[in-house]
Protein backbone atom coordinates (compact mmCIF):
# COMPACT_ATOMS: atom_id res chain seq x y z
CA UNK A 1 0.00 0.00 0.00
CA UNK A 2 1.34 3.44 -0.89
CA UNK A 3 0.08 6.96 -0.98
CA UNK A 4 -1.02 8.10 -4.41
CA UNK A 5 0.13 11.63 -5.11
CA UNK A 6 -2.09 14.26 -6.70
CA UNK A 7 0.18 14.30 -9.77
CA UNK A 8 -0.57 10.65 -10.43
CA UNK A 9 -4.32 11.03 -10.38
CA UNK A 10 -4.37 14.27 -12.37
CA UNK A 11 -6.05 13.84 -15.77
CA UNK A 12 -3.71 13.91 -18.74
CA UNK A 13 -4.12 16.91 -20.99
CA UNK A 14 -2.17 15.57 -23.95
CA UNK A 15 -3.86 13.51 -26.67
CA UNK A 16 -0.82 11.31 -27.38
CA UNK A 17 1.91 9.99 -25.14
CA UNK A 18 4.39 10.19 -28.02
CA UNK A 19 3.71 12.63 -30.82
CA UNK A 20 6.13 13.34 -33.65
CA UNK A 21 5.36 15.70 -36.51
CA UNK A 22 7.71 15.84 -39.49
CA UNK A 23 10.46 14.68 -37.15
CA UNK A 24 13.99 14.68 -38.51
CA UNK A 25 16.91 13.20 -36.58
CA UNK A 26 20.52 12.85 -37.64
CA UNK A 27 22.73 9.87 -37.02
CA UNK A 28 26.13 11.43 -37.57
CA UNK A 29 25.82 13.33 -40.86
CA UNK A 30 23.11 11.06 -42.23
CA UNK A 31 19.47 12.04 -41.77
CA UNK A 32 18.26 8.71 -40.40
CA UNK A 33 14.75 9.85 -39.50
CA UNK A 34 13.43 12.11 -42.23
CA UNK A 35 9.97 13.61 -41.89
CA UNK A 36 8.35 11.04 -39.62
CA UNK A 37 4.78 11.54 -38.40
CA UNK A 38 3.89 9.31 -35.52
CA UNK A 39 1.29 9.35 -32.76
CA UNK A 40 1.31 6.71 -30.05
CA UNK A 41 -1.03 6.23 -27.12
CA UNK A 42 -0.93 3.63 -24.36
CA UNK A 43 -0.40 0.05 -25.44
CA UNK A 44 2.39 -2.07 -26.87
CA UNK A 45 3.67 -0.80 -30.21
CA UNK A 46 5.96 -2.97 -32.26
CA UNK A 47 8.46 -1.05 -34.38
CA UNK A 48 9.40 -2.98 -37.52
CA UNK A 49 11.63 -2.11 -40.41
CA UNK A 50 14.67 -3.29 -42.33
CA UNK A 51 18.22 -2.52 -41.18
CA UNK A 52 19.01 1.16 -41.58
CA UNK A 53 15.35 2.18 -41.50
CA UNK A 54 16.08 4.61 -38.66
CA UNK A 55 14.56 2.60 -35.84
CA UNK A 56 17.46 3.01 -33.42
CA UNK A 57 17.85 6.70 -34.23
CA UNK A 58 14.13 7.22 -33.62
CA UNK A 59 14.45 5.38 -30.29
CA UNK A 60 17.37 7.60 -29.31
CA UNK A 61 15.42 10.73 -30.15
CA UNK A 62 12.42 9.51 -28.15
CA UNK A 63 14.76 8.72 -25.23
CA UNK A 64 15.99 12.37 -25.44
CA UNK A 65 19.55 11.13 -26.02
CA UNK A 66 19.93 12.89 -29.36
CA UNK A 67 18.44 16.21 -30.32
CA UNK A 68 15.97 16.29 -33.23
CA UNK A 69 17.31 18.16 -36.25
CA UNK A 70 13.86 19.40 -37.20
CA UNK A 71 10.15 18.95 -36.78
CA UNK A 72 8.28 18.64 -33.53
CA UNK A 73 8.49 15.97 -30.87
CA UNK A 74 6.18 15.89 -27.87
CA UNK A 75 6.55 13.35 -25.08
CA UNK A 76 3.98 13.12 -22.30
CA UNK A 77 2.65 16.51 -23.37
CA UNK A 78 6.05 18.22 -23.02
CA UNK A 79 7.87 19.50 -26.04
CA UNK A 80 11.35 18.04 -26.54
CA UNK A 81 12.99 20.60 -28.77
CA UNK A 82 16.39 21.32 -27.27
CA UNK A 83 15.14 24.01 -24.93
CA UNK A 84 13.64 23.81 -21.48
CA UNK A 85 13.97 21.22 -18.78
CA UNK A 86 13.74 17.54 -19.68
CA UNK A 87 13.71 16.25 -16.14
CA UNK A 88 9.96 15.80 -15.92
CA UNK A 89 9.83 13.87 -19.19
CA UNK A 90 12.90 11.80 -18.33
CA UNK A 91 11.46 10.71 -14.99
CA UNK A 92 8.71 8.98 -16.95
CA UNK A 93 11.09 7.29 -19.40
CA UNK A 94 12.47 3.78 -19.48
CA UNK A 95 15.04 3.06 -22.17
CA UNK A 96 16.99 0.03 -23.25
CA UNK A 97 19.51 1.00 -25.92
CA UNK A 98 20.57 -1.37 -28.65
CA UNK A 99 24.23 -1.23 -27.68
CA UNK A 100 23.75 -1.48 -24.02
CA UNK A 101 26.79 -0.28 -22.10
CA UNK A 102 27.18 -1.23 -18.47
CA UNK A 103 29.72 -1.14 -15.71
CA UNK A 104 31.29 -4.62 -15.57
CA UNK A 105 32.20 -4.50 -11.88
CA UNK A 106 28.67 -3.66 -10.73
CA UNK A 107 26.37 -6.41 -9.56
CA UNK A 108 22.96 -6.55 -11.23
CA UNK A 109 21.37 -5.05 -8.14
CA UNK A 110 23.90 -2.24 -7.89
CA UNK A 111 23.45 -1.45 -11.57
CA UNK A 112 19.66 -1.27 -11.34
CA UNK A 113 19.96 0.73 -8.10
CA UNK A 114 22.34 3.17 -9.75
CA UNK A 115 19.91 3.63 -12.64
CA UNK A 116 17.02 4.11 -10.18
CA UNK A 117 19.09 6.77 -8.45
CA UNK A 118 19.83 8.48 -11.78
CA UNK A 119 16.10 8.40 -12.53
CA UNK A 120 15.60 10.40 -9.33
CA UNK A 121 13.33 7.90 -7.65
CA UNK A 122 12.52 8.59 -3.99
CA UNK A 123 15.25 7.03 -1.85
CA UNK A 124 12.85 4.94 0.20
CA UNK A 125 11.22 3.44 -2.90
CA UNK A 126 14.48 2.33 -4.52
CA UNK A 127 15.28 -1.04 -2.80
CA UNK A 128 11.75 -2.38 -3.24
CA UNK A 129 11.45 -1.19 -6.84
CA UNK A 130 14.86 -2.67 -7.70
CA UNK A 131 13.96 -6.07 -6.25
CA UNK A 132 10.60 -6.04 -8.06
CA UNK A 133 12.19 -5.12 -11.40
CA UNK A 134 14.82 -7.85 -11.06
CA UNK A 135 12.16 -10.41 -10.18
CA UNK A 136 9.99 -9.39 -13.11
CA UNK A 137 12.76 -10.17 -15.57
CA UNK A 138 13.58 -13.42 -13.79
CA UNK A 139 17.07 -12.51 -12.58
CA UNK A 140 16.42 -12.77 -8.84
CA UNK A 141 18.83 -15.69 -8.44
CA UNK A 142 21.64 -13.72 -10.13
CA UNK A 143 20.89 -10.37 -8.47
CA UNK A 144 24.22 -10.27 -6.66
CA UNK A 145 26.32 -11.57 -9.55
CA UNK A 146 28.64 -9.14 -11.29
CA UNK A 147 27.53 -7.86 -14.66
CA UNK A 148 30.66 -9.17 -16.37
CA UNK A 149 29.78 -12.75 -15.36
CA UNK A 150 26.35 -12.66 -17.05
CA UNK A 151 25.51 -14.26 -20.39
CA UNK A 152 24.14 -12.21 -23.27
CA UNK A 153 20.50 -13.01 -22.54
CA UNK A 154 20.94 -12.24 -18.84
CA UNK A 155 22.56 -8.90 -19.69
CA UNK A 156 19.63 -8.08 -21.90
CA UNK A 157 17.27 -8.90 -19.03
CA UNK A 158 19.31 -6.76 -16.65
CA UNK A 159 18.89 -3.98 -19.20
CA UNK A 160 15.14 -4.51 -19.25
CA UNK A 161 15.14 -4.42 -15.43
CA UNK A 162 16.81 -1.01 -15.36
CA UNK A 163 14.34 0.26 -17.97
CA UNK A 164 11.25 -0.75 -15.99
CA UNK A 165 12.54 0.06 -12.50
CA UNK A 166 10.77 3.44 -12.38
CA UNK A 167 7.44 2.15 -13.79
CA UNK A 168 7.86 4.41 -16.81
CA UNK A 169 4.98 5.97 -18.71
CA UNK A 170 7.03 5.63 -21.90
CA UNK A 171 9.03 2.41 -22.21
CA UNK A 172 11.44 2.26 -25.15
CA UNK A 173 13.06 -1.10 -25.82
CA UNK A 174 15.50 -1.40 -28.69
CA UNK A 175 15.93 -5.05 -29.70
CA UNK A 176 15.06 -6.42 -26.26
CA UNK A 177 14.63 -10.05 -27.37
CA UNK A 178 18.16 -10.52 -28.72
CA UNK A 179 19.76 -13.41 -26.83
CA UNK A 180 16.60 -14.50 -24.99
CA UNK A 181 15.69 -18.17 -25.16
CA UNK A 182 12.16 -19.16 -26.30
CA UNK A 183 10.85 -19.51 -22.75
CA UNK A 184 12.20 -16.14 -21.71
CA UNK A 185 10.68 -14.59 -24.79
CA UNK A 186 7.27 -15.87 -23.71
CA UNK A 187 7.79 -14.35 -20.24
CA UNK A 188 8.93 -11.15 -21.86
CA UNK A 189 5.76 -10.95 -23.96
CA UNK A 190 3.77 -11.29 -20.74
CA UNK A 191 5.75 -8.40 -19.25
CA UNK A 192 5.05 -6.28 -22.32
CA UNK A 193 1.32 -6.93 -22.07
CA UNK A 194 1.40 -5.94 -18.38
CA UNK A 195 3.10 -2.66 -19.17
CA UNK A 196 0.92 -1.94 -22.19
CA UNK A 197 -2.14 -1.64 -19.97
CA UNK A 198 -1.26 1.77 -18.58
CA UNK A 199 1.88 2.92 -20.38
CA UNK A 200 3.16 3.43 -23.88
CA UNK A 201 5.61 0.70 -24.85
CA UNK A 202 7.60 0.91 -28.08
CA UNK A 203 9.52 -2.25 -28.94
CA UNK A 204 11.89 -2.29 -31.86
CA UNK A 205 12.53 -5.75 -33.22
CA UNK A 206 13.25 -7.82 -36.29
CA UNK A 207 11.06 -10.69 -35.14
CA UNK A 208 7.69 -10.24 -36.78
CA UNK A 209 6.10 -13.03 -34.74
CA UNK A 210 7.00 -11.23 -31.48
CA UNK A 211 5.11 -8.20 -32.73
CA UNK A 212 2.06 -10.18 -33.71
CA UNK A 213 2.01 -12.08 -30.42
CA UNK A 214 2.55 -9.26 -27.95
CA UNK A 215 1.76 -5.94 -29.60
CA UNK A 216 -1.53 -4.10 -29.89
CA UNK A 217 -0.21 -1.94 -32.67
CA UNK A 218 2.39 -2.25 -35.43
CA UNK A 219 4.52 0.67 -36.57
CA UNK A 220 6.59 0.04 -39.67
CA UNK A 221 9.18 2.41 -41.02
CA UNK A 222 11.57 2.47 -43.92
CA UNK A 223 14.24 5.02 -44.88
CA UNK A 224 13.30 7.31 -42.03
CA UNK A 225 9.61 7.52 -42.84
CA UNK A 226 6.49 5.92 -41.49
CA UNK A 227 5.32 3.18 -43.82
CA UNK A 228 2.44 1.64 -41.97
CA UNK A 229 0.66 1.90 -38.64
CA UNK A 230 -2.17 -0.40 -37.61
CA UNK A 231 -3.13 -3.52 -35.74
CA UNK A 232 -1.30 -6.82 -36.29
CA UNK A 233 -4.41 -8.04 -38.12
CA UNK A 234 -4.15 -5.12 -40.53
CA UNK A 235 -0.51 -6.04 -41.15
CA UNK A 236 -1.49 -9.63 -41.87
CA UNK A 237 -4.20 -8.40 -44.26
CA UNK A 238 -1.54 -6.62 -46.34
CA UNK A 239 0.02 -9.89 -47.46
CA UNK A 240 -1.22 -12.55 -49.82
CA UNK A 241 -0.18 -16.15 -50.48
CA UNK A 242 2.26 -15.12 -53.17
CA UNK A 243 4.42 -12.96 -50.88
CA UNK A 244 7.68 -14.05 -49.30
CA UNK A 245 7.53 -15.22 -45.70
CA UNK A 246 6.67 -18.24 -43.57
CA UNK A 247 3.81 -16.75 -41.53
CA UNK A 248 0.90 -14.48 -42.47
CA UNK A 249 2.50 -11.58 -40.62
CA UNK A 250 5.84 -12.06 -42.38
CA UNK A 251 4.02 -12.10 -45.72
CA UNK A 252 2.27 -8.86 -44.76
CA UNK A 253 5.62 -7.32 -43.80
CA UNK A 254 7.36 -8.28 -46.99
CA UNK A 255 4.39 -7.22 -49.12
CA UNK A 256 4.38 -3.75 -47.55
CA UNK A 257 8.12 -3.39 -48.02
CA UNK A 258 8.03 -4.61 -51.61
CA UNK A 259 5.20 -2.25 -52.50
CA UNK A 260 7.01 0.69 -50.90
CA UNK A 261 10.23 -0.08 -52.76
CA UNK A 262 8.36 -0.39 -56.05
CA UNK A 263 6.74 3.02 -55.44
CA UNK A 264 10.09 4.56 -54.54
CA UNK A 265 11.69 3.17 -57.71
CA UNK A 266 8.84 4.36 -59.94
CA UNK B 1 -7.70 18.95 23.15
CA UNK B 2 -7.80 20.37 26.64
CA UNK B 3 -5.66 17.79 28.41
CA UNK B 4 -4.87 14.13 28.90
CA UNK B 5 -7.83 11.76 29.15
CA UNK B 6 -8.38 10.35 32.62
CA UNK B 7 -6.86 6.95 33.46
CA UNK B 8 -10.30 5.44 33.78
CA UNK B 9 -11.22 6.53 30.24
CA UNK B 10 -7.96 5.09 28.93
CA UNK B 11 -8.52 1.76 30.64
CA UNK B 12 -12.09 1.65 29.28
CA UNK B 13 -10.68 2.43 25.80
CA UNK B 14 -8.08 -0.30 26.20
CA UNK B 15 -10.74 -2.79 27.23
CA UNK B 16 -12.89 -2.00 24.22
CA UNK B 17 -15.74 -0.69 26.37
CA UNK B 18 -18.77 -0.31 24.08
CA UNK B 19 -20.40 2.22 26.42
CA UNK B 20 -17.71 4.78 25.65
CA UNK B 21 -19.41 7.38 23.44
CA UNK B 22 -18.04 8.07 20.03
CA UNK B 23 -16.89 11.63 20.64
CA UNK B 24 -14.76 10.55 23.58
CA UNK B 25 -13.44 7.60 21.63
CA UNK B 26 -12.27 9.84 18.81
CA UNK B 27 -10.69 12.42 21.06
CA UNK B 28 -8.85 9.69 23.00
CA UNK B 29 -7.60 8.20 19.75
CA UNK B 30 -6.39 11.54 18.40
CA UNK B 31 -4.69 12.28 21.70
CA UNK B 32 -2.99 8.90 21.81
CA UNK B 33 -1.45 9.49 18.43
CA UNK B 34 0.37 12.52 19.77
CA UNK B 35 1.06 11.70 23.41
CA UNK B 36 3.68 9.10 24.26
CA UNK B 37 2.88 9.22 28.01
CA UNK B 38 -0.75 8.28 27.43
CA UNK B 39 0.29 5.54 25.05
CA UNK B 40 2.45 4.12 27.82
CA UNK B 41 -0.51 4.35 30.20
CA UNK B 42 -2.67 2.60 27.60
CA UNK B 43 -0.16 -0.24 27.35
CA UNK B 44 -0.21 -0.59 31.13
CA UNK B 45 -3.99 -0.69 31.41
CA UNK B 46 -4.66 -3.22 28.65
CA UNK B 47 -6.58 -6.26 29.89
CA UNK B 48 -4.77 -9.55 30.35
CA UNK B 49 -6.11 -11.33 27.28
CA UNK B 50 -5.06 -8.45 24.99
CA UNK B 51 -1.55 -8.47 26.46
CA UNK B 52 -1.35 -12.23 25.98
CA UNK B 53 -2.51 -11.90 22.36
CA UNK B 54 0.07 -9.19 21.63
CA UNK B 55 2.81 -11.31 23.16
CA UNK B 56 1.83 -14.28 21.08
CA UNK B 57 1.83 -12.17 17.91
CA UNK B 58 5.19 -10.60 18.63
CA UNK B 59 6.73 -13.99 19.42
CA UNK B 60 5.38 -15.32 16.12
CA UNK B 61 6.71 -12.37 14.15
CA UNK B 62 10.14 -12.69 15.76
CA UNK B 63 10.23 -16.38 14.95
CA UNK B 64 9.49 -15.65 11.28
CA UNK B 65 12.04 -12.85 11.14
CA UNK B 66 14.69 -15.19 12.57
CA UNK B 67 13.79 -17.91 10.06
CA UNK B 68 13.84 -15.59 7.02
CA UNK B 69 16.90 -14.36 5.12
CA UNK B 70 19.19 -11.88 6.86
CA UNK B 71 18.62 -8.27 5.84
CA UNK B 72 20.96 -7.06 3.12
CA UNK B 73 23.98 -5.25 4.45
CA UNK B 74 23.85 -1.51 4.12
CA UNK B 75 26.40 -0.76 1.50
CA UNK B 76 28.69 2.16 1.15
CA UNK B 77 26.76 4.58 -1.03
CA UNK B 78 29.88 5.88 -2.76
CA UNK B 79 30.16 2.50 -4.43
CA UNK B 80 27.78 3.76 -7.06
CA UNK B 81 30.66 5.82 -8.37
CA UNK B 82 32.97 2.87 -8.41
CA UNK B 83 33.15 2.68 -12.21
CA UNK B 84 34.35 6.26 -12.23
CA UNK B 85 37.05 5.37 -9.69
CA UNK B 86 38.36 2.56 -11.92
CA UNK B 87 38.28 4.71 -15.03
CA UNK B 88 40.11 7.46 -13.26
CA UNK B 89 42.82 5.38 -11.60
CA UNK B 90 45.28 5.50 -14.55
CA UNK B 91 44.72 9.22 -15.14
CA UNK B 92 44.97 10.20 -11.51
CA UNK B 93 48.04 7.99 -11.05
CA UNK B 94 49.64 9.74 -13.99
CA UNK B 95 48.80 13.16 -12.55
CA UNK B 96 50.18 12.21 -9.15
CA UNK B 97 53.35 10.80 -10.75
CA UNK B 98 53.90 13.95 -12.78
CA UNK B 99 53.46 16.06 -9.66
CA UNK B 100 55.87 13.76 -7.80
CA UNK B 101 58.42 14.18 -10.58
CA UNK B 102 57.98 17.93 -10.35
CA UNK B 103 58.74 17.79 -6.63
CA UNK B 104 61.84 15.67 -7.29
CA UNK B 105 63.09 17.94 -10.06
CA UNK B 106 62.56 20.92 -7.82
CA UNK B 107 64.72 19.29 -5.16
CA UNK B 108 67.45 18.54 -7.69
CA UNK B 109 67.37 21.87 -9.51
CA UNK B 110 66.21 24.58 -7.08
CA UNK B 111 66.96 27.23 -9.67
CA UNK B 112 63.91 26.26 -11.77
CA UNK B 113 60.66 28.18 -11.32
CA UNK B 114 58.21 26.24 -9.14
CA UNK B 115 57.10 23.31 -11.30
CA UNK B 116 54.32 22.38 -8.91
CA UNK B 117 52.77 25.82 -9.38
CA UNK B 118 53.10 25.55 -13.14
CA UNK B 119 51.43 22.15 -13.15
CA UNK B 120 48.71 22.87 -10.57
CA UNK B 121 46.22 24.49 -13.01
CA UNK B 122 46.24 21.58 -15.44
CA UNK B 123 46.39 18.80 -12.83
CA UNK B 124 42.58 18.22 -12.58
CA UNK B 125 41.94 18.48 -16.33
CA UNK B 126 42.61 14.86 -17.38
CA UNK B 127 40.29 13.57 -14.67
CA UNK B 128 37.53 16.08 -15.48
CA UNK B 129 37.76 15.23 -19.18
CA UNK B 130 37.40 11.52 -18.45
CA UNK B 131 34.52 12.09 -16.03
CA UNK B 132 32.29 13.64 -18.69
CA UNK B 133 32.75 12.12 -22.08
CA UNK B 134 30.89 9.49 -24.03
CA UNK B 135 34.01 7.52 -24.78
CA UNK B 136 34.88 6.82 -21.17
CA UNK B 137 31.42 6.17 -19.72
CA UNK B 138 30.23 2.79 -21.01
CA UNK B 139 26.63 3.47 -20.03
CA UNK B 140 26.55 7.02 -21.42
CA UNK B 141 23.47 6.34 -23.50
CA UNK B 142 21.57 5.14 -20.44
CA UNK B 143 22.86 7.99 -18.29
CA UNK B 144 21.98 10.57 -20.95
CA UNK B 145 18.34 9.51 -20.91
CA UNK B 146 17.93 9.98 -17.14
CA UNK B 147 16.76 13.13 -15.37
CA UNK B 148 19.93 13.23 -13.24
CA UNK B 149 22.13 13.79 -16.30
CA UNK B 150 23.15 17.40 -16.21
CA UNK B 151 25.37 19.91 -14.53
CA UNK B 152 24.82 18.43 -11.07
CA UNK B 153 26.10 15.01 -12.15
CA UNK B 154 29.08 16.62 -13.87
CA UNK B 155 29.84 18.58 -10.69
CA UNK B 156 29.64 15.40 -8.63
CA UNK B 157 32.14 13.70 -10.89
CA UNK B 158 34.41 16.74 -10.98
CA UNK B 159 34.29 16.83 -7.17
CA UNK B 160 35.38 13.19 -7.09
CA UNK B 161 38.39 14.14 -9.22
CA UNK B 162 39.24 17.13 -7.05
CA UNK B 163 38.95 14.99 -3.91
CA UNK B 164 42.04 13.14 -5.12
CA UNK B 165 43.93 15.96 -6.85
CA UNK B 166 43.66 18.50 -4.04
CA UNK B 167 45.40 16.35 -1.35
CA UNK B 168 48.13 15.41 -3.84
CA UNK B 169 48.64 19.08 -4.69
CA UNK B 170 48.65 19.91 -1.01
CA UNK B 171 51.37 17.35 -0.37
CA UNK B 172 53.42 18.53 -3.34
CA UNK B 173 53.16 22.20 -2.42
CA UNK B 174 54.08 21.36 1.16
CA UNK B 175 57.20 19.50 -0.01
CA UNK B 176 58.40 22.31 -2.24
CA UNK B 177 57.40 25.04 0.18
CA UNK B 178 55.00 26.96 -2.04
CA UNK B 179 51.77 28.44 -0.75
CA UNK B 180 48.83 26.02 -0.83
CA UNK B 181 46.41 28.79 -1.80
CA UNK B 182 48.58 29.65 -4.77
CA UNK B 183 48.51 26.03 -5.95
CA UNK B 184 44.81 25.43 -5.34
CA UNK B 185 43.20 28.59 -6.68
CA UNK B 186 44.37 28.07 -10.29
CA UNK B 187 43.49 24.39 -9.97
CA UNK B 188 39.89 25.29 -9.09
CA UNK B 189 39.76 28.04 -11.69
CA UNK B 190 40.84 25.67 -14.46
CA UNK B 191 38.28 23.08 -13.35
CA UNK B 192 35.43 25.59 -13.54
CA UNK B 193 36.80 27.02 -16.78
CA UNK B 194 36.84 23.54 -18.33
CA UNK B 195 33.21 23.10 -17.31
CA UNK B 196 32.21 26.56 -18.55
CA UNK B 197 33.99 26.12 -21.88
CA UNK B 198 32.44 22.66 -22.01
CA UNK B 199 29.10 24.38 -22.52
CA UNK B 200 30.38 25.57 -25.88
CA UNK B 201 32.75 22.90 -27.16
CA UNK B 202 32.27 19.89 -24.86
CA UNK B 203 34.15 19.21 -21.66
CA UNK B 204 36.80 16.96 -23.16
CA UNK B 205 37.78 19.41 -25.88
CA UNK B 206 37.68 22.27 -23.39
CA UNK B 207 40.07 20.41 -21.08
CA UNK B 208 42.49 19.58 -23.89
CA UNK B 209 42.37 23.14 -25.22
CA UNK B 210 42.93 24.71 -21.82
CA UNK B 211 45.85 22.40 -21.02
CA UNK B 212 47.48 23.14 -24.40
CA UNK B 213 46.95 26.88 -24.04
CA UNK B 214 48.39 26.92 -20.53
CA UNK B 215 51.40 24.88 -21.59
CA UNK B 216 52.21 27.03 -24.62
CA UNK B 217 51.34 30.48 -23.34
CA UNK B 218 52.42 30.31 -19.69
CA UNK B 219 54.32 27.18 -18.66
CA UNK B 220 56.81 26.97 -21.53
CA UNK B 221 57.84 30.66 -21.50
CA UNK B 222 58.16 30.48 -17.72
CA UNK B 223 60.51 27.51 -17.99
CA UNK B 224 62.57 29.18 -20.69
CA UNK B 225 62.90 32.47 -18.88
CA UNK B 226 63.18 30.74 -15.49
CA UNK B 227 60.75 33.27 -14.11
CA UNK B 228 57.28 32.71 -12.60
CA UNK B 229 54.51 34.65 -14.36
CA UNK B 230 52.60 37.31 -12.44
CA UNK B 231 49.55 35.05 -12.30
CA UNK B 232 51.38 32.56 -10.11
CA UNK B 233 52.62 35.12 -7.60
CA UNK B 234 50.60 35.88 -4.46
CA UNK B 235 48.93 38.84 -6.20
CA UNK B 236 47.42 36.50 -8.78
CA UNK B 237 45.05 34.78 -6.37
CA UNK B 238 42.44 37.52 -6.79
CA UNK B 239 42.46 36.95 -10.55
CA UNK B 240 41.99 33.19 -10.09
CA UNK B 241 39.11 33.69 -7.69
CA UNK B 242 37.50 36.10 -10.14
CA UNK B 243 37.91 33.61 -13.00
CA UNK B 244 36.48 30.80 -10.86
CA UNK B 245 33.41 32.79 -9.91
CA UNK B 246 32.82 34.11 -13.43
CA UNK B 247 33.17 30.73 -15.14
CA UNK B 248 31.11 28.96 -12.49
CA UNK B 249 28.38 31.58 -12.95
CA UNK B 250 28.47 31.14 -16.72
CA UNK B 251 28.24 27.34 -16.40
CA UNK B 252 25.28 27.59 -14.02
CA UNK B 253 23.32 29.87 -16.34
CA UNK B 254 23.85 27.39 -19.19
CA UNK B 255 23.24 24.30 -17.06
CA UNK B 256 20.67 22.91 -19.51
CA UNK B 257 23.40 22.37 -22.09
CA UNK B 258 24.82 19.49 -20.08
CA UNK B 259 21.74 17.30 -20.02
CA UNK B 260 22.96 15.00 -22.81
CA UNK B 261 26.27 14.01 -21.23
CA UNK B 262 28.55 16.03 -23.43
CA UNK B 263 26.30 16.55 -26.41
CA UNK B 264 29.27 18.10 -28.13
CA UNK B 265 31.95 15.58 -27.24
Amino acid sequence: MRTVSAAETAPTTHPWVVHAEQLRVRAGRHLAVDGLDLALGNGVHGLLGPNGAGKTTLMRALATVVEPAGGRLTLLGESVDGRGDYRKVRRGLGYLPQQFGFYPRFTVREFVEYMAWLKEMPKTAVPGAVQRAIERVGLADRADARMKTLSGGMLRRAGIAQAIVNDPAVLLLDEPTVGLDPEQRLDFRELLRDFGVDSCVLVSTHLVEDVVAACTDVVMMNEGRLLFQGTPEALIAQGSEGDAGDSPAERGYSALLRRHRAEAAA
Amino acid sequence: MTGHPSPSVISRYAGGDLDLDEATLWSVEVHLEECADCRARLAGSAPGDVVALLERVSAGVELQVAAGPAPARRRWSARRHRWLVWRLVPWLTMTATVLGCAVLLQALRPSLPSLVLLLAPVAPLPGVAVAWSRGSDPAWELVASTPAAGLSLLLRRAAAVLAVIVPVLGLASNRTGVSLALALSPCLAFTTMAIALGVVVGVRRAAIGLAAAWGLVVALPALLTADLPVLLRPGGIAVWVLVTVASAGFAVTRADRFRRLSSRN
